[in-house]
């Protein structure tokens, strides 16, 4: 018999309304990759933090190492030795590695630190399993990377035996990728038992053993990924064949619709500035993406043009006309389009019904509020539900849904209804696609492309690679606040855009 | 029956009735801990108030009085109601509605001014307190709650000093409107017939009333409230879509100090009462303001029912026998009273966990007995 590290057989979760898990199994080896592939709201949250003992299972039992466990709470979870690393970093910022990796559990006696003892094991595990850190680097001042490896190194030191990743490359460059599937391998070979929560087939391919694959809260089917392809895994994932390309004519650039000239804005987090003396042009007809490694001020570079922010310095003409100093409104009537890179924070009202939330930059013109100030209902419900028809934007109750009860796939598609129907000049698209799952991420990629052929200027800031290879005319790498190169999606590879990303090539870019 | 409750109107009422009901009953609980031997009677003093009379001409004219100061704390859960629906914590209403006493009192005592140049002296009092606070939040990122806490005080000693200036000689309050300035006295407009010669009860009572539906109508139906409720809801987006959000946040803290400084002038005003020169803390009416917004679940009609009934109950307190307690038991039993009246939003947030947990539950039982019988099918 197979012996397994954990097993989570037959789990059933129910929510009202839906069941995020339908008798789902999962079965993970000891010393194995196992990667769990699933679109979003495919039930992987749910399995993880029943694994967790955040959630309770109505049906279904957990096993581990063949004998089956009660998981009340994550204090059990620890207990048993699972571990996880989460997607959005669950770190202290003003402490260092070290600090960090004690959090929680650290050795003491009679209440005084004992960090010597502490600082051993940890360089022991960092040269054991090639996990370069600095201990006494405090977390805001060192790269992404490292602070996924000090997350590594958190599970370690509490001796877990079973390693969860959750979509840990989505933040990285092509390069730290790399070096974290061999720290992976690494790990599976020491006898840690992992499971790697992704949707990015080419990484399961290369670096699991086996993949589980779930669909709308269903259990699909374990692979073995040495006797699949990235074609059938796809097919498993989505329940038909995706067009992973994205089709497109050439672009017939035009007039210059966006230009900045030398803009520099000054950071929120830390001292100096987030973008420097950065310029660009925009033409009609294009789709520029502004691309790179989160947190190298591209959101910085977004709130300047849009107003958010003020410039430090730097100049933006919108059409011929300067707009620096124009007010965020201003800007928004001239025709600036923005789909918010944080569609909670930004985007929408979420206490606000789909409806209002449609007429967010509108409301105040003559069609939505009468010359007394108050609101036109009715036209209104009438625009609403034009949008709601046209955009194919789904809620429970159409407009009248509260915001906040709709999937995030159907508030990005409000959004970008609002946003591409108000006929902006120039539509800036941060991030469209974060979070969505692959039907919407079609639709999104689409509706941008028919903006620029309807000759519209579309600045597309995205940190996903297939994203910016396919979809944009032109390619802008920005590194540490700065244009650092201007590559042809047609004519480069992944490989190289990684280079650029993280800083190791650039180029003198001219606007 | 689910659906109904499921209805956030329904909700919110029912809470709000849930509360009054816990505060009564622990309210007697609290009279019986005391003195069992009266408790019964004074609990239910408490909710008779006026009704206490024999007379039904006296009920009237207790009645108006009920009435008379219902209008100013119904001000001051307008203006901390307002504020909340663009995300603020009006705690400052305390010190906006002192504000505004000092201004009309010191107006009609000092320079004799009519009751209409009083009464929007008393607002622009309060509007320039919410606006310092409103001021202090957006440019310089204070808390409202710690700048309104800290300008309580500073009104209220200020108001003492400036008031003394008009007090009698011989005692602490000011002197009577009705001596020196009676064209400072609002106008009875002929309610104070209705209500057995009440010459408490006056204009203001329909003028609050009022005021209460366009609040309502300003935050449901303009841009104006549009504006002001996405901005309190989430002032990210409100920025992202070029609204002004810290003209807002301004312009709501001037709208709630003016309700409050207005609310004071609707009490003084009418004679009722006169400001007391060395009182040492803020007026009660401005966070009973707080309780009865929460109880009329932050709905401007609501606010009307919910302050009625707070100060019904104030009122009633000092029907309490006083043979078995102090008299200061009054206030205790009526600011317990209030005190579960804010618990309205605990209340409405365990009902809908309560409805969800049991429609799981049904949910489960129905596929349990569809699993069981198999061909019948879940139906």
């Amino acid at each position: 018999m197979e012996q397994y590290a954990i097993e989570m057989l037959h789990i059933t979760k129910r929510f009202p309304g839906i069941i995020a898990n339908d008798d789902i199994t999962l079965q993970l080896k000891k010393g194995e990759i196992h990667a769990l592939l699933g679109e979003n709201g495919a039930g992987k949250s749910t399995l993880m933090s029943v694994l967790f003992g955040l959630y309770q299972p109505e049906e279904g039992t957990i096993k581990k190492d063949g004998v089956e466990v009660k998981i009340n709470n994550p204090n059990d979870a620890n207990d048993l030795g699972i571990g996880m690393v989460h997607q959005h970093f669950k770190l202290v910022e003003c402490f260092t590695v070290l600090d960090n990796i004690i959090l929680g559990v650290e050795p003491n006696k009679m209440g005084f630190l004992q960090k010597q003892e502490a600082r051993e094991k940890v360089l022991a595990l960092s040269e054991k399993y090639g996990l370069r850190v600095d201990p006494d680097a405090k977390i805001e001042d060192i790269t992404v990377g490292m602070q996924q490896r000090t997350e590594i190194l958190k599970m370690l030191y509490r001796d877990n035996e079973i390693l969860i990743f959750d979509e840990p490359t989505a933040v990285l460059t092509p390069q730290e990728i790399a070096e974290l599937m061999q720290i992976m391998k690494n790990l599976a070979a020491e006898g840690k038992s992992i499971l790697f929560i992704s949707h990015k087939l080419a990484e399961i391919m290369e670096v699991a053993d086996r993949c589980s694959v779930l669909r709308k809260g269903k259990y699909i089917g374990t692979v073995n990924t040495k006797d699949t392809t990235m074609e059938r895994l796809s097919a498993m994932m989505v329940g038909r064949n995706v067009n992973f390309h994205v089709d497109k004519t050439p672009a017939k650039p035009g007039e210059v619709v966006l230009s900045v000239e030398n803009m520099t804005v000054a950071s929120k987090v830390h001292k100096n500035n987030a973008v420097k003396n950065v310029s660009l042009k925009v033409r009609a007809g294009e789709i520029v993406c502004l691309a790179g490694i989160d947190g190298n001020g591209q959101s910085e570079f977004v709130y300047g043009l849009s107003g958010l922010e003020p410039l430090v310095s730097g100049k933006i003409t919108l059409r011929g006309k300067d707009i620096t100093k124009a007010s965020i409104r201003e800007r928004s009537i001239l025709g600036i389009s923005h789909i918010p890179e944080d569609r909670h924070k930004h985007g929408l009202v979420l206490d606000y019904t789909l409806e209002d939330n449609l007429i967010l930059q509108t409301y105040f013109g003559p069609e939505f509020t009468s010359k007394a100030g108050f609101l036109r209902r009715k036209n209104i419900r009438d625009y609403a539900n034009r949008l709601i028809e046209q955009y194919d934007v789904r809620s429970g109750q159409g407009a009248i849904t509260v915001s906040r009860a709709m999937s995030g796939g159907n508030q990005q598609k409000a959004i970008i209804a609002r946003e591409i129907d108000k006929a902006p000049e120039l539509l800036i698209a941060v991030q469209p696609t974060r979070g969505l799952d692959v039907g919407a991420i079609e639709y999104i990629h689409k509706q941008l492309i028919a903006q620029r052929d309807a000759g519209k200027a579309v600045l597309l800031v995205s940190l996903e690679l297939d994203e910016v290879m396919d979809v944009p005319d032109r390619i802008l790498v920005m590194y540490e606040g700065e244009l650092v190169g201007e590559l042809d999606p047609k004519k480069t590879t992944q490989e190289e855009l990684g280079l650029y990303m993280a800083g190791a090539k650039r180029d003198e870019v001219k606007a | 029956m689910k659906k109904v409750l499921k209805n956030p109107g329904v909700q919110t009422f029912v809470a709000s009735i849930i509360c009054i009901i816990l505060g009564l009953l622990i309210g007697y609980i609290v009279l019986l801990l005391i003195n069992p031997e009266g408790a019964a009677e004074s609990i239910l003093n408490v909710i008779k108030n006026f009704f206490t009379w024999s007379k039904p001409k006296t009920q009237l004219k207790q009645f108006g009085n009920t009435l008379a100061k219902t209008m100013p704390l119904l001000m001051c859960s307008l203006s901390i109601l307002f504020a909340y629906k663009v995300g603020l914590f009006n705690i400052g209403v305390a010190g906006q509605y002192v504000a505004g006493s000092c201004a009309c009192l010191y107006a009609a005592l000092a320079w004799g001014w009519g009751w209409l140049p009083c009464m929007l002296f008393a607002i622009v009092a309060g509007a320039v307190l919410g606006a310092v606070v409103g001021l202090l939040k957006s440019y310089c990122n204070v808390n409202e709650v710690i700048s309104g806490i800290m300008l309580n005080w500073i009104s209220l000693y200020t108001a003492n000093t400036i008031l003394s200036k008009v007090k009698e000689v011989a005692s602490p309050y000011t002197m009577y409107l009705d001596d020196i300035n009676p064209s400072a006295l609002l106008p009875n407009v002929g309610l104070d017939a209705v209500f057995s010669k009440n010459k408490y009860v006056t204009i203001a009572i329909p003028l609050a009333l009022l005021i209460a539906i366009a609040i309502s109508i300003i935050l449901n139906k303009t841009r104006l409230g549009y504006e002001l409720k996405a901005t309190g809801s989430n002032k990210n987006a409100a920025k992202y879509s070029g609204m002004k959000e810290n003209r807002n946040i301004v312009l709501t803290l001037v709208i709630a100090g003016g309700l409050a400084g207005l609310g004071a002038s609707m009490l003084y005003q009418t004679g009722y009462m006169r400001w007391e020169c060395t009182q040492s803390s803020v007026p009660s009416m401005g966070f009973n303001g707080i309780a009865a917004a929460f109880l009329g679940g932050l709905n401007p009609i609501g606010a009307i029912f919910s302050s009625f009934f707070i100060q019904h109950i104030t009122d009633g307190g000092q029907y309490v026998n006083t043979n078995f307690y102090s008299s200061q038991i009054s206030d205790l039993i009526s600011s317990v009273i209030i005190y579960l009246c804010g618990f309205v939003l605990f209340i409405k947030l365990s009902m809908t966990k309560m409805i969800s947990r049991s429609e799981d539950r049904q949910i489960q039982r129905q596929r349990a007995a569809a699993a069981g019988s198999g061909k019948d099918g879940d139906k």
